[in-house]
């Protein structure tokens, strides 16, 4: 007899979320999303100015700060036929892998290290076989006895305080946890290190948008207007700064985040087998070398996977009608055709229906509607997006830099390519990505310099501005890879105003609800398998939840209190 | 059983911080606080002897942003002591624990820190409809925030969402978005989309050392941080006042870093330390970047839009009335070290305001660069700054 389960609230994520799953013989065999928080972004964009659509929906998100405006600004200028000029186009490429860098390596080691790594375990750690492991691994210059017998130091008196704040009343000595005490201790001397450094790359985003979280966007451009010797504007000085923020970055991923993952994934080898889940992958593509109108110049390509057949990619074209439609088949909404139509984004319908039980509750009614998340499907299919689905579509489309890198994590780790289709799978995407788009910045940084140096400073196309220029009616469509996956935005422009806007964002595509036939997205697939070996004690729920990295707070759903029907409109 | 909790000088000890990086840590705190000579020894008194107390970090309708601002702060003594994590006992995006043994430590905080614990709350809370927009562990956010508060020492409301409902309580406001000042007494609101991550840790700081809030504005702001107008200290307000405005992103006034008035700017009526303490390090803010303020840490900022849309001139402000104030700036100066130097070159600015006001001036010509001798002296004034 199955028992049920609770994770709420799922902890080391952005936003709210929370999942239920029923534990049968020591295994997962059937688990629910759900997410619990509802804000209603998209209502309240209408009607208004769409050149300031960037600050809003960049509200979504404070973890993914900076996708959702790139998407806003790429959706108006879209719709207005605007071209930016390059230097933006590298300024905005060059925010985009700045906060992946950071985005990425703080999931590491802030969100998911904790799944792997038994912090009290690295009390019994000998400091100086740490250090030789490290050693071993890296160069990384503080990889010394002394500098782990500090941390080790550190944690003893953080226990002997007995006030563990957050690494209180966790998992440790869980039978899952499987590194030696050795390795534990590196961990969490990085965890610490990776804090500090994290404040750092993120200076990108305050140079050219001016602070982080949130840095402003530009519809048209960027707003660095250049002149190398104006202490005013973006000169050299700021420039150079820029260029010492990417060695540094390159030097963290180099030396510590990509020897510590492949140490920790080398302990963990059984993880590349559970946590699959659904086996089609989607990506938008981005990082654009010729602009953001030729996907064909994407450093990440643009297509999908399915059935998890790496030998074809199919074309994705995320602004046609017959691709992309979503269901409210378990969540909170009701559409006028019922729980079994599924509906275009453009012809979406959002009319708020909250069936669950009032609050207080124990559990949620799974066999009704259970979440604040809307179903995505494309062409029918539950897709998972993120660094997997990037990597799977750039590999199957045999991008030389992609495949280059994921063979060589596969040759590492001594693992076939099957063993990318799993919850390590996952964890590991998202560190090769790291490292390729760590040297990615470095190329559009030198283009950016040169470009300035050859004296090209444009910034900004202004032409359509003024919205006097603007035609009656547009209609635009804007899509990036988010850190967490595809990302698309729309927008209806009517006579200078936002008449519709709408998102569909990473998170809804895979920890949704399931669909009107009953097909799992992703999170409640990969769930299905899992091994819990202490029912009350989440830690390998976690694990698997934790390799999508979710972030609630950007896909959940607009609604409208008043029941109206929301024609168009839908917060993912 | 009630404990209590350890010092911060006896963790900064445990962890092998001198007493001179100690003494250097509350200095930065001092100057970050604005606080005088004999308030800072105080504070450096208190943090040494007084106990660290617990905090308790909720999420209600927000996006992070706040709880990403918070472990930028740039002090590295400031990270591993406040940001040590040892205190923060919930946070749900830090914690290692999940579902009910994250609950849990609420529970034990409560139970065993009463009194003593600090509530912070990052993000709005959803009153319509029973609060169905908002649940953790089954419970609405009012139910988990209500009872956390009880016991509390302090309640800190981080960010604009908790201050004042920031983009989700903008019209209509679907979901009754409700700050949460509106739902509990004594609330200090640190607004902000996020916040500054020094003025977030100095509000910490202020409270632990002297276990007391800091002094509050009729909003509930901490003045050390909420006193004055971007457009007070704004690098670029000798443009201002000078009448040089940007008029379009890519013209000679962008590249020349003139005011960004025309293009929006919300400076004149945003209150924070965006100009003085600046962002991630003292690296930037957004009109050093080029981008004009947007107003994130005042209330109704969303609906004050459209952002690019100047903002109107209203009575005691405007070009010329500011310019006749400086008088008043220059005495207020004298004693509080404020940039004489920029207020000089506002004052030799004025003939050229006048000019241009009454049209001797054409916009051409400011285009064409004939103020320039005077924008150079502004730059080299600014540079040394
Ligand atoms: S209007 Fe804005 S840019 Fe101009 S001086 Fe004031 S705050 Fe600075
Ligand atoms: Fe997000």
């Amino acid at each position: 007899m199955a028992q049920r389960i609770v994770v709420d609230p799922v902890t080391r994520i952005e936003g709210h979320l929370r999942i239920e799953a029923d534990v049968d013989g020591g295994r997962i065999t059937d688990a629910w999303s759900s997410g619990t928080m509802v804000r209603g972004l998209e209502i309240i964009l209408r009607g208004r100015d769409p050149r300031d659509a960037w600050a809003f929906c960049e509200r979504a998100c404070g973890v993914c700060t900076t996708v959702h405006a790139l998407a806003s600004v790429r959706t108006v200028e879209n719709a207005l036929g605007i071209v930016v000029p390059p230097n933006a186009e590298l300024v905005r490429n060059l925010m985009f892998c700045a906060h992946y860098l950071q985005d990425h390596v703080v999931h590491f080691y802030v969100l998911h290290a904790l799944d792997w790594v038994d912090v009290v375990s690295a009390l019994s750690a000998d400091p100086a076989q740490t250090a030789a492991i490290a050693r071993s691994l890296s160069s990384w210059p503080k990889n010394s006895e002394g500098y782990f017998k500090t941390v080790q130091e550190k944690v003893r008196s953080l226990v002997a305080s007995g006030q563990l704040g957050i690494f209180a009343n966790a998992y440790w000595g869980h039978p899952a946890y499987k590194l030696p005490p050795e390795v534990n201790l590196l961990g969490v001397a990085h965890y610490l290190d990776i804090l500090e450094w994290q404040k750092e790359i993120i200076k990108v985003h305050t140079i050219f948008g001016g602070k982080n979280p949130h840095p402003h966007y530009l519809v048209g451009g960027a707003y660095s207007a250049v002149g190398p010797e104006n202490a005013m504007t973006l000169n050299a000085e700021r420039l150079a700064l820029v260029g010492k923020l990417i060695d540094d970055a390159i030097q963290i991923v180099d030396q510590v985040y990509i020897p510590d993952l492949l140490a920790v994934a080398s302990y963990y080898k059984d993880w590349a087998a559970i946590g699959g889940g659904v086996s089609n992958y989607l990506s938008y593509g981005d990082l654009p070398t010729r602009g953001i109108g030729d996907p064909s110049g994407f450093k990440f390509p643009r297509g999908a996977v399915l059935d998890r057949d790496l030998s074809r990619v199919h074309d994705v074209d995320a602004a046609d009608p017959g691709q992309i439609t979503e269901s409210v088949a378990h969540s909170w909404y009701a559409y006028k055709g019922g729980d079994a139509a599924s509906l275009h984004p453009w012809e979406g319908e959002t009319d708020f229906s909250y069936t669950g039980p009032k609050p207080p509750y124990k559990n949620l009614e799974v066999e009704g509607k259970y979440s604040w998340l809307k179903t995505p499907r494309w062409k029918g299919r539950a897709m998972e997006v993120g660094p997997l689905a990037r990597l799977l579509v750039g590999y199957a489309a045999g991008q030389p830099e992609i495949k280059e890198a994921v063979d060589g994590a596969l040759a590492h780790l001594a693992v076939p390519a099957t063993a990318l289709f799993s919850t390590l799978g996952r964890t590991a995407a998202r560190g090769i990505e790291t490292q390729l788009i760590a040297r990615w910045m470095k190329g559009f940084y030198s283009d950016l310099v040169n470009n300035i140096k050859n004296g090209d400073t444009r910034m900004f196309n202004g032409e359509k501005w003024d919205p006097g220029t603007w035609p009656a009616e547009a209609k635009g469509a804007g899509f990036t890879e988010a850190p967490r996956g595809a990302l698309s935005h729309w927008i209806v422009i009517k006579d200078g105003k936002i008449a519709n806007y709408q998102l569909v964002v990473p998170t809804t595509w895979n920890g949704s609800p399931r669909d009107a036939s009953g097909q799992r997205s992703p999170y409640e697939a990969a769930l299905i398998g899992t091994p819990v070996a202490r029912a009350d004690q989440p830690l390998e729920i976690l694990r698997t939840i934790h390799s999508f990295d979710p972030c609630i707070a950007c896909a959940v759903h607009l609604y409208d209190p008043h029941g109206r029907r929301l024609h168009q409109v839908r917060v993912v | 059983m009630v404990k209590e909790p350890l010092s911060l000088w006896q963790i900064a000890r445990s962890r092998g911080y001198s007493r001179r990086d100690f003494l250097k840590f509350c200095g930065y705190l001092s100057a970050a606080l604005g606080l005088e000579a004999g308030q800072a020894r105080a504070l450096t008194k208190a943090l040494e002897t007084k106990p660290r107390p617990p905090v308790l970090w909720f999420h209600f309708q927000e996006c992070t942003c706040c709880s990403e601002s918070f472990i930028k702060s740039s002090h590295p003594l400031l990270a591993d002591i406040l940001l040590d994590r040892i205190s923060l006992d919930y946070s749900l995006t830090l914690q290692a624990a999940a579902g009910e043994q994250a609950e849990a430590a609420v529970t034990e905080t409560i139970k065993n820190y009463p009194g003593q614990y600090i509530l912070m709350a990052e993000g709005s809370v959803p009153m319509k409809d029973d609060g169905v927009y908002c649940t953790i562990a089954g419970r609405t956010a009012l139910d988990g925030l209500r009872e956390a508060a009880e016991k509390a020492m302090a309640v800190i409301a981080w960010g604009s969402c908790a201050s004042n409902g920031c983009v989700q309580a903008a019209s209509p406001n679907p979901t009754g978005a409700t700050p949460i000042h509106k739902l509990l007494p004594n609330v200090v609101n640190v607004p902000g989309c996020p916040p500054i991550a020094e003025v977030m840790t100095g509000v910490v700081a202020h409270l632990l050392a002297f276990g007391r809030l800091p002094q509050l504005d009729s909003q509930g702001r901490p003045k050390a941080f909420y006193s004055t107008r971007i457009h007070d200290s704004c690098y670029r307000r000798p443009y201002y006042d000078a009448g040089l405005f940007v008029e379009s992103f890519d013209d000679d006034g962008a590249k020349k870093g003139y005011c960004l008035y025309k293009m929006g700017c919300r400076g004149p009526q945003t209150y924070n330390s965006c100009g003085i303490i600046r962002w991630n390090g003292s690296t930037s803010y957004p009109i050093q970047s080029g981008a004009p303020c947007i107003g994130c840490s005042e209330a109704g900022y969303y609906d004050a839009g459209p952002f690019y849309r100047s903002l109107p001139a209203f009575p005691g402000f405007g070009v010329e009335s500011t310019a006749d104030r400086l008088g008043i700036y220059l005495a207020a100066a004298a004693g509080g070290g404020v940039a004489l130097h920029a207020v000089a070159t506002n004052i030799r600015k004025r003939r050229l305001i006048k000019r241009e006001l009454e049209g001797s001036l054409k916009d051409k010509d400011l285009k064409a660069g004939k103020p320039k001798d005077k924008t150079e002296k502004t730059e080299k004034t600014e540079g040394g700054a």
